[in-house]
């Protein structure tokens, strides 16, 4: 064990993300948190791609991918067979997606999955973009980001509407347990997926996975812009319990979003009045994030 | 056995009670609702323990089948129409994955305009996806060729999914007496389903639906397909010991009053009802008529259809569905077979019954006309 977790890897090495990808430390992060006797079912995306070159393989556990917008209805599939086959309790089911998949064309499947709380974690990987196929726009990125379908211009600014909340999207669903995760912050991450495996039912854990190829960063910088979103409020990390608020972190906010925005190229481009407009926007949204924890809701 | 008077979708339904799926997935759409219905009683009144997902659309129904499916169940749904449609992408998965997942079709056409009525323009838009496709012209057939698509589908020479068609309305709503067989002899017939390479085992993982570059994806096609033409054994080998288990037979095609036929129907579905009544009117004024009733549409059964013509002058091809800016889809398929062939007969297409439009005797009696004669177009619309 080494801090907590265990040293098996279900994610091999040899699969092929970009270096530097904070989805693949997701993965591997999340696998662990799972164990053995787990079944993963995953959206067409990055992680999809770079881990199942046929023939080959970086899944040490049973595996199953169909399309782009449906993981949640195929683990819907999976954990009823399950329950039929008499092994639900034997297996987990985690199906994991990133954002495209989760915020924009799967909702509705999504949706579906939450409604009838099937005993299933979904996780989202935010890499805030569609980074498979080429850095574009989806309702996760950013404002002001500049990606290849809303790109910065002479007359663009980027992105120019705020990044959906979807995680209260999915709370609202009645679900019994929903979470914020980084890879920045490993044992917290670690926590939430065993914690959301744990508790019966749909959960769901929202992990922000920094793209240096779609963010234009350095890829050596990950964890330091994962770890600076967290602390400026920007993605800040808090579980939906029971329906009841409770921020792990940022406790108070400690970083600055200048710096955040500084270290990604997609935000190069926004003056000072951007900045600042950006600015408040996250102070409003953490502030009431802290305003739910704190009146108990 | 017992003997009982009940709709044809409820004689699908019942075929699901006897199969005892692990997983049923389904969304309710004209005309196919009588057929869930129906299970969802089962299912609360504990007459069949499955797992229904009540699912949030016929996205949601196919995907759920496929993971469930994939996690080595048997899998039942139902749809129609652009429910059918609206699943397309996960049809080309399910078969891709060779996944023996089966559901029902109640046809109905595509919208626009939107319409809640018979045709086969859903079915046919789904030949290309590497389904099994069963068509049935009776109550008796939906509950029978069910049954037999699940015999079929999990075979592991096939492993492929399969679709069991029925007409919308004119056969789904049709009230018809139906031998229900007892589960012990279903039970002999299909035992239970035991998969071959999906599954779900943490101690020996495996990777499904990977991405496949071009240095592969075509060695996969190529077996995909080749598990579909491995199917025509299977099939008749299926056929065959439906008839020693059930007393009923069946074939790839049903040959009506073809002995001495000179000209014939080739049909789909409920029609060939009507078409049956009309060949037995002229048969009774002297016509030597027949009717070739294709019950498999996939895999395409070429060599039995050239049989079935090698002594026709003329065959007229009753089409429910039009390829828009060519012709009617199964005319291009039999014309198609028939290049090979050294005898051609006189092909002849009729587009018929599109969006419900009534097919009859009339319309039967002038295309026979039209046949006989040579007079009219190489196809015409009747309507």
């Amino acid at each position: 064990m080494i801090f907590g977790m265990p040293e098996e890897e279900y994610f091999a090495p040899g699969h092929r993300a970009c270096a530097g990808c904070g989805a693949a430390t997701a993965m591997r992060l999340i696998t662990k948190a799972a164990g053995p006797n787990t079944v993963l079912v995953e959206s067409t995306g990055c992680m999809e791609v770079v881990s199942t070159p046929y023939p080959q393989t970086a899944w040490r556990l049973p595996w199953i991918h169909g399309a782009f917008e449906n993981s949640a209805a195929i683990a819907s599939g999976v954990e009823a067979a399950l329950k039929a086959q008499g092994r639900k309790k034997d297996i987990n089911v985690v199906a994991f997606a990133g954002d495209g998949s989760t915020f924009d064309i799967g909702i509705g499947p999504i949706s579906g999955m939450f409604e009838r709380n099937h005993d299933v974690l979904y996780v989202c990987y935010d890499n805030e973009a569609y980074m498979n196929t080429g850095i574009q726009r989806s309702s996760a990125t950013p404002f002001g980001a500049s990606t290849s379908t809303h790109p910065a211009g002479k007359e663009s600014k980027g992105k120019t509407e705020w990044k959906k909340d979807l995680t209260h999207i999915i709370a609202a669903h009645g679900t019994p347990y929903v979470a914020t995760a980084s890879i920045s912050h490993p044992r917290d991450l670690f926590k939430k997926v065993q914690k959301g495996i744990e508790i019966k039912g749909a959960t769901f854990v929202h992990i922000l996975a920094p793209c240096p190829t779609g963010w234009r960063s350095d890829g050596a910088k990950t964890v330091e812009i994962a770890k600076l979103a967290v602390n400026s409020g920007v993605f800040p990390l808090f579980e939906i319990e029971d329906g009841k608020h409770v921020i792990q972190r940022p406790k108070k906010v400690t970083a600055d979003i200048r710096e955040y925005l500084k270290l990604q190229g997609r935000f190069k481009h926004l003056d000072e009045k951007d900045i600042t407009f950006i600015e408040e926007q996250v102070k409003k949204r953490y502030d009431r994030l802290v305003k739910l924890a704190e009146s108990g809701l | 056995m017992v003997r009982s008077v009940m709709e044809a979708s409820h004689a699908a339904s019942e075929a699901v009670k006897l199969i005892k799926p692990d997983v049923v997935a389904a969304y309710p759409i004209t005309p196919q609702t009588h057929i869930v219905e129906r299970i969802s009683e089962m299912v609360a009144d504990g007459d069949l323990k499955t797992e229904y997902i009540r699912v949030e659309s016929e996205f949601g129904a196919i995907s759920a089948l496929v993971g469930a499916a994939a996690a080595g169940s048997r899998t039942y749904s139902s749809t129609a129409s652009q429910g059918l449609a609206l699943m397309n992408e996960m049809l080309f998965v399910a078969s891709g994955m060779r996944l023996p997942c089966v559901m029902n079709v109640a046809n109905r056409a595509l919208s626009a305009p939107i319409s809640i009525w018979n045709d086969h323009q859903d079915s046919m838009s789904a030949r290309d996806i590497g389904w099994l496709q069963f068509h049935c012209e009776t109550a008796q057939e939906c509950l029978d060729l069910t049954l037999l698509a699940y015999k079929v589908a999990e075979d592991h020479k096939v492993l492929t999914p399969a679709l069991v068609c029925l007409d919308g309305f004119t056969l789904s709503h049709v009230f018809e007496p139906v031998d229900v067989p007892d589960q012990k002899t279903v039970d002999a017939y299909l035992p239970p389903y035991k998969p071959l390479h999906a599954y779900v085992d943490p101690a020996r993982p495996v990777t499904q639906g990977p991405i496949a570059f071009p240095t592969h994806y075509m060695e996969l096609r190529n077996e995909q397909n080749e598990a579909m033409m491995n199917s025509f054994p299977v099939i008749t080998q299926a056929f065959k010991d439906f008839a020693d288990k059930f007393g009923r037979a069946y074939d790839f095609l049903e040959l009506y009053r073809m002995d001495d036929a000179e000209f014939a129907f080739l049909g789909i579905g409920s029609e060939c009802g009507t078409l049956k009544v009309i060949v037995d009117k002229l048969r009774e004024k002297g016509e030597k008529v027949g009717l070739i009733k294709m019950i498999v549409y996939r895999p395409f059964p070429k060599e039995q259809l050239l049989e079935a013509t090698k002594d026709l002058k003329g065959l007229a091809v009753l089409d429910k569905a039009i390829s828009v800016g060519f012709e009617g889809v199964l005319f291009t398929e039999v014309r198609s077979a028939h290049y090979d062939s050294d005898h051609k007969p006189d092909l002849r297409n009729f587009i018929v019954g599109l969006g419900g439009r009534d097919i009859r005797y009339e319309h039967v009696e002038s295309i026979y006309e039209m046949l006989k004669s040579g007079k009219g177009k190489k196809i015409e619309w009747m309507y």
